[in-house]
Protein backbone atom coordinates (compact mmCIF):
# COMPACT_ATOMS: atom_id res chain seq x y z
CA UNK A 1 0.00 0.00 0.00
CA UNK A 2 1.49 3.35 -0.96
CA UNK A 3 1.71 6.27 1.35
CA UNK A 4 -1.20 8.52 -0.20
CA UNK A 5 -4.19 5.82 0.33
CA UNK A 6 -2.84 4.81 3.87
CA UNK A 7 -2.96 8.83 5.09
CA UNK A 8 -6.71 8.63 3.40
CA UNK A 9 -7.40 5.49 5.53
CA UNK A 10 -6.24 7.31 9.12
CA UNK A 11 -8.40 10.68 8.12
CA UNK A 12 -11.34 8.37 7.48
CA UNK A 13 -10.74 6.66 10.84
CA UNK A 14 -10.11 9.78 12.69
CA UNK A 15 -13.47 11.27 11.14
CA UNK A 16 -15.46 9.00 12.42
CA UNK A 17 -14.26 9.14 16.24
CA UNK A 18 -16.82 11.08 18.07
CA UNK A 19 -15.48 14.06 20.19
CA UNK A 20 -14.60 13.77 24.39
CA UNK A 21 -17.77 12.89 26.20
CA UNK A 22 -18.92 15.25 27.90
CA UNK A 23 -19.49 15.23 31.62
CA UNK A 24 -23.58 16.00 33.09
CA UNK A 25 -23.84 19.48 33.87
CA UNK A 26 -26.42 19.98 36.92
CA UNK A 27 -29.76 22.12 36.40
CA UNK A 28 -31.27 22.82 39.46
CA UNK A 29 -34.26 24.22 37.45
CA UNK A 30 -35.31 23.86 34.30
CA UNK A 31 -36.10 27.16 32.56
CA UNK A 32 -39.82 28.53 32.78
CA UNK A 33 -40.53 29.28 29.12
CA UNK A 34 -39.37 27.53 26.05
CA UNK A 35 -37.84 30.46 24.70
CA UNK A 36 -38.31 34.00 23.66
CA UNK A 37 -39.86 35.50 20.82
CA UNK A 38 -38.82 39.38 18.94
CA UNK A 39 -41.49 41.40 18.21
CA UNK A 40 -41.31 45.43 16.15
CA UNK A 41 -38.98 43.69 13.66
CA UNK A 42 -37.61 46.15 10.65
CA UNK A 43 -38.30 43.20 8.31
CA UNK A 44 -41.70 43.08 9.05
CA UNK A 45 -43.56 39.50 10.93
CA UNK A 46 -41.62 37.34 8.26
CA UNK A 47 -40.12 34.02 9.95
CA UNK A 48 -37.26 34.50 12.26
CA UNK A 49 -34.37 32.69 12.20
CA UNK A 50 -34.05 30.92 15.52
CA UNK A 51 -31.05 30.28 17.88
CA UNK A 52 -30.80 27.25 19.87
CA UNK A 53 -29.80 27.95 23.40
CA UNK A 54 -28.78 24.88 25.46
CA UNK A 55 -30.55 24.43 28.81
CA UNK A 56 -26.62 24.41 30.28
CA UNK A 57 -25.91 27.78 28.54
CA UNK A 58 -29.14 29.26 30.09
CA UNK A 59 -28.11 27.80 33.53
CA UNK A 60 -24.89 29.52 33.09
CA UNK A 61 -26.62 33.07 32.47
CA UNK A 62 -28.70 32.25 35.60
CA UNK A 63 -26.16 31.67 38.07
CA UNK A 64 -23.49 34.49 36.50
CA UNK A 65 -25.83 37.37 35.48
CA UNK A 66 -28.92 36.80 37.71
CA UNK A 67 -27.64 35.21 40.85
CA UNK A 68 -24.31 37.03 40.69
CA UNK A 69 -21.91 34.02 41.72
CA UNK A 70 -18.60 34.27 40.30
CA UNK A 71 -17.12 31.61 37.53
CA UNK A 72 -15.38 29.76 40.11
CA UNK A 73 -18.83 29.54 42.46
CA UNK A 74 -20.51 28.61 39.32
CA UNK A 75 -18.63 25.86 38.15
CA UNK A 76 -18.83 24.50 41.52
CA UNK A 77 -22.85 24.57 41.49
CA UNK A 78 -23.04 22.73 38.11
CA UNK A 79 -20.46 20.24 38.75
CA UNK A 80 -18.15 21.18 36.07
CA UNK A 81 -14.49 22.67 36.19
CA UNK A 82 -13.99 26.64 36.04
CA UNK A 83 -12.66 26.95 32.08
CA UNK A 84 -15.75 24.36 30.92
CA UNK A 85 -18.02 26.97 32.75
CA UNK A 86 -16.49 29.93 30.99
CA UNK A 87 -16.76 28.35 27.56
CA UNK A 88 -20.22 27.72 28.28
CA UNK A 89 -21.04 31.05 29.49
CA UNK A 90 -19.35 32.50 27.15
CA UNK A 91 -21.54 30.25 23.80
CA UNK A 92 -24.53 31.67 25.71
CA UNK A 93 -23.62 35.19 25.41
CA UNK A 94 -22.35 34.50 21.99
CA UNK A 95 -25.42 33.34 21.06
CA UNK A 96 -28.04 36.01 22.73
CA UNK A 97 -25.87 38.45 21.30
CA UNK A 98 -26.45 37.06 17.62
CA UNK A 99 -30.08 37.02 18.54
CA UNK A 100 -30.28 40.28 19.72
CA UNK A 101 -28.49 41.59 16.44
CA UNK A 102 -30.29 39.42 13.71
CA UNK A 103 -33.39 39.76 15.51
CA UNK A 104 -33.87 35.98 15.89
CA UNK A 105 -35.56 33.86 18.15
CA UNK A 106 -34.00 32.10 21.13
CA UNK A 107 -35.08 28.53 21.35
CA UNK A 108 -34.28 26.99 24.73
CA UNK A 109 -33.62 23.26 24.37
CA UNK A 110 -31.63 20.53 24.41
CA UNK A 111 -27.94 19.77 26.20
CA UNK A 112 -26.06 17.14 28.05
CA UNK A 113 -27.75 17.93 31.59
CA UNK A 114 -29.37 16.87 34.94
CA UNK A 115 -31.76 17.95 37.37
CA UNK A 116 -31.33 18.14 40.68
CA UNK A 117 -33.38 20.43 42.98
CA UNK A 118 -33.17 22.50 45.81
CA UNK A 119 -32.76 21.55 49.98
CA UNK A 120 -34.35 23.57 52.73
CA UNK A 121 -33.87 23.64 56.39
CA UNK A 122 -36.66 23.40 58.57
CA UNK A 123 -35.65 25.71 61.80
CA UNK A 124 -38.22 24.15 64.00
CA UNK A 125 -37.37 20.53 63.59
CA UNK A 126 -34.09 21.16 62.46
CA UNK A 127 -35.22 18.60 59.42
CA UNK A 128 -33.81 18.76 55.99
CA UNK A 129 -36.35 18.90 52.93
CA UNK A 130 -36.53 19.08 49.13
CA UNK A 131 -38.55 20.40 46.79
CA UNK A 132 -38.95 17.89 43.74
CA UNK A 133 -41.85 19.66 42.68
CA UNK A 134 -40.63 22.76 40.89
CA UNK A 135 -43.89 24.55 39.96
CA UNK A 136 -44.65 25.15 43.74
CA UNK A 137 -41.97 26.60 45.84
CA UNK A 138 -41.77 25.29 49.29
CA UNK A 139 -43.56 26.94 52.16
CA UNK A 140 -44.15 24.43 54.45
CA UNK A 141 -42.02 21.47 56.32
CA UNK A 142 -43.54 18.58 55.42
CA UNK A 143 -42.82 17.00 58.92
CA UNK A 144 -43.98 19.60 60.91
CA UNK A 145 -45.96 21.86 59.07
CA UNK A 146 -44.30 24.99 60.20
CA UNK A 147 -43.36 27.57 57.86
CA UNK A 148 -39.93 28.30 59.49
CA UNK A 149 -38.37 27.60 56.69
CA UNK A 150 -35.53 28.73 54.47
CA UNK A 151 -33.65 27.43 51.23
CA UNK A 152 -29.59 26.50 51.79
CA UNK A 153 -28.38 27.96 48.87
CA UNK A 154 -25.18 26.20 47.67
CA UNK A 155 -22.97 28.90 49.36
CA UNK A 156 -24.32 27.13 52.79
CA UNK A 157 -24.69 24.31 52.38
CA UNK A 158 -20.78 23.80 51.21
CA UNK A 159 -19.07 23.74 48.08
CA UNK A 160 -19.86 19.47 47.81
CA UNK A 161 -23.44 20.16 47.38
CA UNK A 162 -25.65 19.59 50.35
CA UNK A 163 -22.57 17.58 52.64
CA UNK A 164 -24.67 16.55 55.63
CA UNK A 165 -21.71 15.24 57.82
CA UNK A 166 -22.13 12.82 60.52
CA UNK A 167 -18.53 10.70 61.55
CA UNK A 168 -18.76 7.73 59.84
CA UNK A 169 -16.33 4.63 59.91
CA UNK A 170 -15.61 1.73 58.23
CA UNK A 171 -14.90 -0.62 60.10
CA UNK A 172 -12.99 -4.54 59.35
CA UNK A 173 -15.19 -7.44 60.79
CA UNK A 174 -12.01 -9.60 61.48
CA UNK A 175 -9.65 -7.79 62.99
CA UNK A 176 -11.51 -3.99 64.07
CA UNK A 177 -9.42 -2.22 61.78
CA UNK A 178 -10.97 1.18 61.33
CA UNK A 179 -10.75 3.98 58.45
CA UNK A 180 -12.80 7.32 57.83
CA UNK A 181 -15.67 6.33 55.72
CA UNK A 182 -16.10 8.40 52.38
CA UNK A 183 -19.12 9.39 51.17
CA UNK A 184 -20.28 7.88 48.32
CA UNK A 185 -17.53 4.99 48.37
CA UNK A 186 -19.82 1.92 49.46
CA UNK A 187 -17.83 0.50 52.84
CA UNK A 188 -18.66 -3.39 51.69
CA UNK A 189 -16.48 -1.65 48.49
CA UNK A 190 -13.18 -1.10 51.00
CA UNK A 191 -10.76 -3.76 51.94
CA UNK A 192 -8.94 -3.88 55.26
CA UNK A 193 -5.11 -2.84 55.06
CA UNK A 194 -4.33 -4.99 57.72
CA UNK A 195 -6.04 -8.37 56.94
CA UNK A 196 -7.69 -8.38 53.40
CA UNK A 197 -10.93 -9.18 54.15
CA UNK A 198 -13.83 -6.62 53.11
CA UNK A 199 -14.95 -3.82 55.72
CA UNK A 200 -18.54 -3.02 56.51
CA UNK A 201 -19.87 0.12 57.84
CA UNK A 202 -19.89 0.65 61.63
CA UNK A 203 -22.95 1.73 63.50
CA UNK A 204 -22.57 4.98 65.40
CA UNK A 205 -24.35 7.09 67.15
CA UNK A 206 -22.62 9.92 65.47
CA UNK A 207 -22.23 14.04 65.86
CA UNK A 208 -24.22 15.89 63.36
CA UNK A 209 -21.48 18.71 62.05
CA UNK A 210 -23.10 20.47 58.65
CA UNK A 211 -19.80 21.68 56.76
CA UNK B 1 -50.72 9.62 50.23
CA UNK B 2 -48.10 7.38 51.97
CA UNK B 3 -45.11 7.86 53.05
CA UNK B 4 -41.46 5.74 53.47
CA UNK B 5 -39.59 5.94 56.75
CA UNK B 6 -36.49 4.01 57.11
CA UNK B 7 -36.27 2.07 60.60
CA UNK B 8 -34.28 0.24 62.42
CA UNK B 9 -36.27 -2.42 63.84
CA UNK B 10 -40.32 -3.69 63.20
CA UNK B 11 -41.90 -1.78 65.75
CA UNK B 12 -43.18 1.28 66.58
CA UNK B 13 -40.80 2.50 68.91
CA UNK B 14 -37.73 1.71 66.83
CA UNK B 15 -35.70 4.65 65.79
CA UNK B 16 -34.99 5.65 62.13
CA UNK B 17 -32.41 4.12 60.34
CA UNK B 18 -30.03 6.41 59.28
CA UNK B 19 -29.52 5.13 55.77
CA UNK B 20 -31.89 4.46 53.25
CA UNK B 21 -30.66 2.62 51.09
CA UNK B 22 -29.45 0.01 53.48
CA UNK B 23 -31.68 0.39 56.18
CA UNK B 24 -33.47 -2.84 57.98
CA UNK B 25 -37.09 -2.00 57.56
CA UNK B 26 -38.94 0.06 56.07
CA UNK B 27 -41.94 1.79 57.26
CA UNK B 28 -44.82 2.59 54.43
CA UNK B 29 -47.60 5.01 56.51
CA UNK B 30 -50.69 6.09 55.24
CA UNK B 31 -51.80 9.71 55.86
CA UNK B 32 -55.17 9.07 54.29
CA UNK B 33 -56.26 5.51 56.39
CA UNK B 34 -53.49 6.38 59.09
CA UNK B 35 -52.43 2.08 58.01
CA UNK B 36 -48.60 1.22 59.14
CA UNK B 37 -46.73 -1.14 57.31
CA UNK B 38 -43.45 -2.68 57.86
CA UNK B 39 -40.97 -3.63 55.30
CA UNK B 40 -37.91 -6.06 55.62
CA UNK B 41 -35.21 -4.39 53.37
CA UNK B 42 -34.24 -7.05 50.47
CA UNK B 43 -31.46 -5.05 49.50
CA UNK B 44 -29.47 -4.45 52.78
CA UNK B 45 -26.52 -6.31 52.22
CA UNK B 46 -26.00 -5.34 48.29
CA UNK B 47 -22.47 -4.45 47.52
CA UNK B 48 -23.49 -1.92 44.57
CA UNK B 49 -26.86 -1.00 43.69
CA UNK B 50 -28.47 -0.54 46.79
CA UNK B 51 -29.60 2.57 46.44
CA UNK B 52 -31.46 2.33 43.29
CA UNK B 53 -33.47 -0.95 44.25
CA UNK B 54 -34.37 0.98 47.49
CA UNK B 55 -35.92 3.69 45.09
CA UNK B 56 -37.52 0.70 43.28
CA UNK B 57 -39.27 -0.75 46.21
CA UNK B 58 -40.81 2.18 47.69
CA UNK B 59 -41.34 3.80 44.36
CA UNK B 60 -43.66 0.52 43.40
CA UNK B 61 -45.61 1.29 46.63
CA UNK B 62 -46.64 4.92 45.10
CA UNK B 63 -44.90 6.41 47.89
CA UNK B 64 -44.59 10.62 47.78
CA UNK B 65 -42.17 11.20 50.81
CA UNK B 66 -39.41 9.42 52.42
CA UNK B 67 -37.73 10.21 55.66
CA UNK B 68 -34.33 8.80 56.23
CA UNK B 69 -31.13 9.91 58.27
CA UNK B 70 -28.92 9.99 55.03
CA UNK B 71 -29.94 9.57 51.35
CA UNK B 72 -26.48 8.45 48.93
CA UNK B 73 -25.31 9.95 46.02
CA UNK B 74 -26.72 7.88 43.57
CA UNK B 75 -30.49 8.59 44.32
CA UNK B 76 -30.85 11.87 44.66
CA UNK B 77 -31.32 12.40 40.84
CA UNK B 78 -33.45 9.52 40.37
CA UNK B 79 -36.29 10.36 43.79
CA UNK B 80 -36.07 14.12 41.56
CA UNK B 81 -36.95 12.87 38.43
CA UNK B 82 -39.80 11.02 39.72
CA UNK B 83 -40.76 13.26 42.09
CA UNK B 84 -40.38 11.18 45.30
CA UNK B 85 -39.74 14.27 48.24
CA UNK B 86 -36.68 13.09 50.25
CA UNK B 87 -36.89 14.31 53.99
CA UNK B 88 -33.33 14.35 55.76
CA UNK B 89 -34.42 13.85 59.56
CA UNK B 90 -32.85 13.06 63.04
CA UNK B 91 -31.85 9.48 63.57
CA UNK B 92 -32.49 8.99 67.36
CA UNK B 93 -36.41 9.56 66.67
CA UNK B 94 -38.44 6.93 66.95
CA UNK B 95 -41.40 6.09 64.11
CA UNK B 96 -43.77 6.83 66.69
CA UNK B 97 -42.46 10.46 66.56
CA UNK B 98 -42.41 10.84 62.97
CA UNK B 99 -45.48 9.54 62.18
CA UNK B 100 -47.13 11.83 64.74
CA UNK B 101 -45.90 14.89 63.55
CA UNK B 102 -46.69 13.79 59.79
CA UNK B 103 -50.29 13.84 61.63
CA UNK B 104 -50.08 17.47 62.96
Amino acid sequence: MNKCSLSLQRTFAHNNMSPRNKRLRKVINPPCIKGLKPFGSNRGEENHASVSLLIEEYEAMRLCDYEMYNHNEGSHIMGVSRPTFTRIYASARQKIARALVEGSQINIDGGKIYFDSDWYHCKQCSCYFNNPDKEIKAEACPLCKSTDVHGIGHKEAGMRGFSHHRVNICICPSCGFELEHKYGHPCGLQVCPECNTRMTWKKIQGSREIH
Amino acid sequence: MKVAITSIGNTLESRLDPRFARCSFFVIYDTDSKSVEFIPNPNKDLEDGAGPAAVQLVAGREVKKIVAGEFGVKIKSLLDSLKIQMIVYDSEKTIQEVIDMLNS
